[in-house]
């Protein structure tokens, strides 16, 4: 990643631009030809500095009111297995193992849900727990209760 | 939002093409013009349903690094400890959620090292243990909410 790379991300953090050839009023923007511009973010892509171009809907303004982190502490032997199976459930938007901090916090795997009713959430967590069966010791749900901050990425020179 | 609109939600969470005229590209596989689209789009940004339109970047590929943490705020001084902590440009996102464990917040910096010494930064200031839970590992992340 270079400088113009760097310069490109600091360009698109706000969007892309609703115009009808974006990628040539960006690269316009930063002084590089359409095509260097299309490449480059190609390249990003490729190499996973870009996850992907696409819209982030806000998830309550669809209609999912009921976002929870579902948390799990599962025996870390079957870990791998079991969080890869988690996480292609198709109502899990995130899925990850992180560390425990026991005696307070014993789980270790995470994973997000959204759900549009109480009813359809309490499905979820008990698919994630069927899937889990013997292997998973506990687990608990945290609601989100209130947004207190929400900022896309940042990035300086 | 009609059946349009959330065709075009729909579509767009899935990704979107590199190529001179990508909106025309995707306004041909949604059956509507291109105009119709970027009006949309700019409707659907406007009104909030979607929150961003871009290209998503992945942090620690970019050489910074990310983590989950959390904090145990005692309720009468919740919104003060919450103002603490979002006062650092490092912190992200910030939710209260429904557990002892009741505010949990996600720090994006451009070294790995800025993590620590900004975990350090908001327990001197909080006076709070911060409970600092870095991924292990990544199984799953994107988003597929269907509109």
């Amino acid at each position: 990643m270079d400088s113009i790379d760097r310069t490109i991300i600091r360009a698109t953090q706000a969007g892309l631009p609703l115009t009808p050839e974006p990628y040539q009023t960006l690269a316009q923007q930063i002084g590089i030809s359409a095509d260097e511009l299309m490449q480059r973010l190609t390249h990003m892509q490729t190499t996973g500095i870009i996850r992907r171009i696409g819209a982030v809907p806000n998830h309550y303004k669809l209609g999912y009111r009921h976002n929870g982190m579902t948390v799990w502490d599962v025996a870390d032997a079957q870990m791998d297995n079991l969080g890869t199976q988690v996480g292609l459930l198709d109502f899990v938007s995130h899925c990850y193992h992180r560390p425990r901090h026991l005696p307070e916090w014993p789980y270790n795997l995470f994973a997000m849900i959204h759900s549009k009713t109480a009813a359809e959430a309490e499905q979820h967590i008990a698919d994630i727990a069927a899937l889990l069966g013997t292997h998973c010791r506990a687990h608990d749900v945290l609601y989100s209760t209130r947004i207190l901050k929400k900022t896309g990425l940042r990035i300086s020179q | 939002m009609d059946d349009i609109d959330r065709n075009i939600i729909n579509t767009l969470q899935a990704g979107f093409p590199i190529c001179p005229s990508p909106y025309q590209q995707v306004a041909e596989t949604l059956n509507i013009s291109e105009q119709e689209l970027l009006v949309r789009l700019q409707t659907l940004l406007e009104t909030g349903v979607l929150s961003r339109f871009g290209p998503l970047f992945h942090a620690e590929h970019m050489g910074g690094a990310l983590t989950l943490a959390a904090v145990q705020a005692p309720e009468q001084d919740f919104d003060k400890m919450a103002a603490i902590i979002n006062a650092f440009p490092e912190v992200a996102h910030n939710y209260a959620r429904k557990h002892k464990l009741n505010m949990w917040f996600v720090l994006a910096t451009e070294t790995p090292a800025q993590i620590e010494q900004t975990l350090h930064k908001i327990e001197q200031q909080t006076g709070l243990h911060v409970y600092n839970m870095p991924k292990i590992h990544e199984y799953f992340v994107g988003l597929k909410l269907e509109a």
